[in-house]
């Protein structure tokens, strides 16, 4: 599965690197500045992508420049965030061989071609894809893991099929507990253990978590997992595994690292524990929590006073959908609701606007947004090991002049 | 008609838009760009470089949190997980030496 041979290569480029010194490093690229201690990245233009944030460049992590949110509701494909958890990428993938097998407690075990699965009836769906460790840099005390402001996040129209239509093709036998779910990336070593995801039986037949061949009007790119990703609405990345092509219907609960150890969360009704200190007990990360940004201003950005100015941005939650968002101008005091734009579902991103005029001073912009669950994001940032679920209200300072 | 034409053209568009040739329904290749990060110079620079470069680039410890809270605890809490959750074959004697490296260069 894993290309043995390119690995060593570039592991022996790597260390090359490391032989001609630090000046080296990300000397030849720009870079930008996330705003927290250590957030200096190189901006690098990979095939496919516009220049991204590059987290890791082995295994690819690549972050959206935040100022991509600002252009619409749809993240633009060259601009959708990439994450990977182990180096042991395909680097060449065949689409006319490429074959997803569905097995296990099924009655026909089945592999399907990419023709096979293009046949089948499409469904698409506008949805939100986050990284659980999306604004990790901005956790209190820090955390170890991928560094990211808040651009591992992106919303796409996916095209596919519901992974329910294969189970049923396949016949999801009695007792069935959970699908595991295996993409063509894996580690470089035997020891390390390979990147499987599972979701409960019943949430896998949903209707809407779905096998994606396609992203806004195109094929996926390659590192956001061509030739096929699974799509998991409402929920963290994690699950949403790239270069699928291996399902397996179990009568148990997997207890796969990646599932057992990793990617959990505090099983308390906030999932957040007092900074600082472990958890008791833990469950799997699931639904995203609500966020709202703001797109078009930023930190020392500067407005006309006096004059109206139109506040942008977007929202999103796990699946229920945005009810409101308000803006507050007074340090929380007061809370205006902005105007939503375009409802494109439940899982997607949601516009808002707001004109304010605003007299000279400086200001600590916030946005709230809240579900139509009415769950809604706290003033002060809540703290898990892991630095998942982030969502505390967010704050823009700017000056009126 | 429109449509017999739209499809070649797509599937032309979306390969040379990965850098390769002409030649449709062909195997669909990526290169990543060359890496660049390297570890900075530092005690034990060596055993750093056998043991971490194998699986991940430089800039997975670069990037992480900084200052005194991050030190000779935090680093040992990564080698540690290196080797016992991602089966890293770090020989005994490496662990200190590299987490003294960590915590002396970072």
């Amino acid at each position: 599965m894993l290309d043995r041979r390119e690995l060593l290569k570039r592991a022996g480029i790597a260390a090359l690197a490391t032989g001609l010194g630090p000046a080296r490093a990300f000397a030849l690229d720009p870079t930008v500045v996330l705003p927290f201690d250590n957030g200096k990245r190189p901006l690098v233009k990979y095939p496919q992508k516009r220049p991204m944030i590059v987290l890791t460049s082995r295994p690819p992590q690549l972050e959206t420049p935040f100022s991509v949110f600002d252009d619409g509701p749809i993240t633009a494909n060259d601009a959708f965030f990439v994450r990977y958890h182990l180096a042991g990428i395909p680097y060449t993938i065949d689409p006319d061989k490429f074959t997803l097998a569905i097995k296990g407690k099924v009655d026909r075990p089945l592999s399907l071609s990419l023709k096979d699965i293009r046949k089948l009836p499409a469904v698409e769906l506008v949805a939100v894809n986050q990284c659980s460790g999306n604004s990790r840099g901005f956790f209190e005390p820090r955390v170890a893991g991928g560094q990211l402001g808040n651009g591992a996040m992106g919303n796409a129209r996916w095209r596919g099929v519901p992974l329910k239509t294969v189970l049923d093709m396949a016949g999801v036998q009695q007792g069935a507990r959970q699908v595991t779910l295996n993409g063509m990336d894996g580690p470089v070593m035997d020891t390390t253990p390979d990147f499987v995801k599972a979701l409960d039986i019943d949430h896998a037949r949903d209707g809407e978590v779905m096998l994606a061949y396609g992203m806004n009007g195109e094929d996926l790119p390659f590192l956001n997992g061509f030739p096929l990703r699974l799509v998991v609405p409402g929920y963290y990345g994690t699950y949403w595994v790239k270069h699928l092509n291996e399902i397996t219907v179990i009568d148990s609960v997997f207890d796969g690292f990646w599932m057992k150890s990793a990617y959990r969360i505090p099983d308390t009704p906030c999932n957040c524990v007092e900074p600082g200190t472990a958890p008791k007990a833990t469950i799997p990360i699931n639904r995203f929590t609500v966020r709202s940004f703001f797109t078009n201003v930023s930190n020392d950005g500067k407005l006309k006073a006096r004059k109206t100015t139109k506040l942008k941005g977007i929202a999103f939650d796990g699946g229920k959908g945005i009810k409101e968002v308000a803006v507050s101008t007074d340090n929380g005091e007061t809370w205006t609701p902005a105007k939503l734009g375009k409802d494109l579902g439940k899982y997607s991103f949601r516009e808002w606007t707001l004109p304010v005029k605003l007299v000279p001073g400086f200001y600590d912009l916030r946005v709230r947004a809240t579900n139509n669950a009415d769950d809604t994001q706290p003033i002060e940032p809540r703290w898990n090991p892991a630095g998942y679920l982030r969502n505390v209200v967010e704050t823009v300072r700017v000056t009126a002049a | 008609m429109t449509r017999r034409l739209a499809l070649p053209l797509l599937a032309t568009a979306a390969i040379s838009a990965l850098g390769l040739g002409a030649v449709i329904a062909a195997p669909v290749s990526y290169k990543l760009p060359d890496e660049t990060a390297a570890f900075k110079p530092g005690p034990n620079l060596e055993v750093v470089q056998n043991n971490c470069t194998g699986c991940h680039s430089a800039d997975y410890i670069a990037i992480q949190p900084r200052g005194p809270k991050y030190k000779t605890d935090f680093w040992k809490a990564e080698v540690t997980k290196m080797i016992k959750v991602y089966g890293a074959p770090i020989d005994e004697a490496d662990v200190a030496r590299i987490v003294d490296y960590l915590a002396a260069t970072y």
